[in-house]
């Protein structure tokens, strides 16, 4: 099977599915929530399960695909991102996906989500016997709340230590309010420049929702943020109630010392990730011994 | 629970009476024919006048919905695959003129509206109603027929205004005549609490 294949079924895994940990979070929604915020949540479950039977996307925004690619040194950077373009416009039409890519000037869709810098694909080099390749879909609803912010703020009384940062995301949820789409899955970078602590956050919206921090530290606030958000009352769609987010995970990078960025991604409940993992038969690295796409 | 049980079934078009029967807080189905409209028909719609333009349904009494769906073409016409609603905020500039020009009787999208919208809501009869963000499919399905569309071409799919026949297409009422806004309340309620979490930061780190 050829690459481009496996990249097109990852789309389909990822646009017709969410995981497993976050339906498990919305049916525990579910049974915590009352009147119009439970009878919301029930429509989604009934959605994803809709959407799964039938193939078809979970949320028309079919968003902006995020390709995280590990792969081995041996293995040609442009030979992937070729496949990755190719499967995007096949897929765009076979699943189908919503048409996303804008020219900035004409104002025109390319209509096939391809276009400059889309899809968005970062590289990086692994030893691992494995070509691995996340997808995320990321939906502009949510997009459009997340918030960049540069320490000392003072208008939030925030100063460059983790109750600043704790700041910082306690904002960006209130001033999100219902409008991408909560309960959301909240992710963090923290680091020296614009440019990397926004990808440092995409990275942490790739971890599943049980996943715990190995620094014992983070955990601990990665934890308490998320109970206090969940006091917000913000709820469900906004609709009210006790679930507006079901998880915060932090990434940490070096930073200037005259520098202290906080990104902050909110993705919505129709958090759309998956994963392909695939080893090759020979040395040319074409042929596919074995594969497997999981979300 | 009760509430939500009893669902209020809503016949389009509507007149200023239904909309003065809808309350925030209530769910309710909707039956009819709507109109989808987002960032570029409200654009539009706004820049234009009444007679520049020629719509291809009357809006009077309609519900504008918020909405870039994922159609599909076949030999036997449109069908809709994919129908969840965009956030409403976007049309914030535009919204409480088309309300007074065409006399629509029902934003529907997600998210909310702000006041220049409401007052526009309250002065001529018309409610907000909340759909279920991110239930794409489930909300397709609620699409009986596509039974036209407008500025296909020169918009595209996502931006084109879809005239839709829906059934049983579930919604919740979060801003209504009376004033009452649904989102309002719980943004104050969470303003209070964000000021109280921000009082006792420091405790807990």
């Amino acid at each position: 099977m050829r690459l481009r294949e496996l990249i097109i079924n990852l789309y389909r895994k990822s646009a017709t599915s969410i995981p497993s940990d976050i339906e498990d979070a919305l049916s525990t929604a579910f049974n915590k929530e009352k009147g119009i915020s439970k009878k919301a949540i029930k429509i989604i479950l009934e959605n994803i399960n809709s959407s799964r039977v039938k193939q078809k996307p979970i949320c028309q925004d079919t968003g902006v695909p995020i390709f995280f690619v590990k792969n081995q040194h041996c293995l040609s950077q442009a030979y992937i991102e070729k496949e990755i373009i190719s499967a995007t416009k096949i897929a765009t039409k076979a699943i189908p996906l919503r048409p996303n890519a804008v020219d900035i000037i004409s104002g025109i869709n390319s209509g096939d989500n391809t276009g400059n810098g889309f899809p968005i694909i970062y590289f990086e080099e692994t030893k691992s016997k494995e070509l691995i390749i996340d997808l995320i879909l990321k939906g502009a609803g949510s997009e459009n709340v997340s918030q960049l912010y540069k320490l000392p703020d003072e208008k939030l009384n925030a100063e460059r230590n983790f109750e600043g940062v704790e700041r910082c995301i306690l904002d960006s949820i209130f001033k999100a309010q219902g409008k991408g789409c909560p309960p959301y899955i909240i992710a963090v970078g923290i680091g020296a420049t614009k440019d990397q602590v926004t990808k440092l956050s995409k990275e942490q919206l790739k971890r599943r929702l049980d996943d715990t921090n190995k620094d014992p530290l983070l955990n601990n606030m990665e934890n308490r943020i998320l109970e206090k958000i969940n006091t917000l009352g913000i709820g469900p769609l906004g609709l009210g109630g006790k679930t507006t987010a079901f998880s915060v995970k932090i990434g940490l990078n070096h930073r200037h010392p005259a520098s202290y960025f906080v990104d902050v991604s909110i993705a919505c409940w129709a958090h759309r990730r998956a994963s392909l993992i695939c080893r090759f038969k020979d040395e040319e690295k074409v042929e596919i011994s074995s594969f497997k796409i999981i979300n | 629970m009760s509430k939500i049980e009893k669902a209020k079934i809503i016949n389009l078009p509507l007149s200023k009476e239904d909309v003065l029967n809808l309350h925030t807080g209530d769910f309710v189905l909707i039956n009819g024919v709507i109109v989808t409209g987002r960032d570029k028909i409200h654009e539009y719609l706004f820049k234009k006048t009444k007679e520049e333009i020629k719509l291809k349904y009357d809006l009077k009494g309609s519900i504008i919905y918020h909405c870039g769906p994922i159609v599909k073409k076949s030999k036997e016409g449109y069908s809709v695959i994919s129908a969840g609603p965009t956030t409403s905020m976007r049309m914030e500039m535009y919204e409480h003129a088309l309300i007074s020009r065409y006399g629509i009787r029902g934003i529907m999208g997600k998210g909310g509206m702000g006041e220049k919208t409401h007052k526009s809501m309250i002065e001529y009869g018309c409610v907000y109603l909340n759909t279920i963000g991110g239930a794409a499919t489930y909300l397709a399905e609620r699409v009986d027929k596509v039974l036209d569309v407008w500025m296909l071409e020169e918009f595209g799919m996502v931006e084109a205004m879809w005239i839709l026949k829906v059934k049983d297409f579930p919604s919740i009422v979060t801003m209504d005549t009376y004033g009452n806004n649904l989102h309002k309340k719980i943004k104050n309620t969470s303003s209070k609490t964000l000021k109280r979490l921000f009082k006792h930061i420091h405790q807990n780190i």
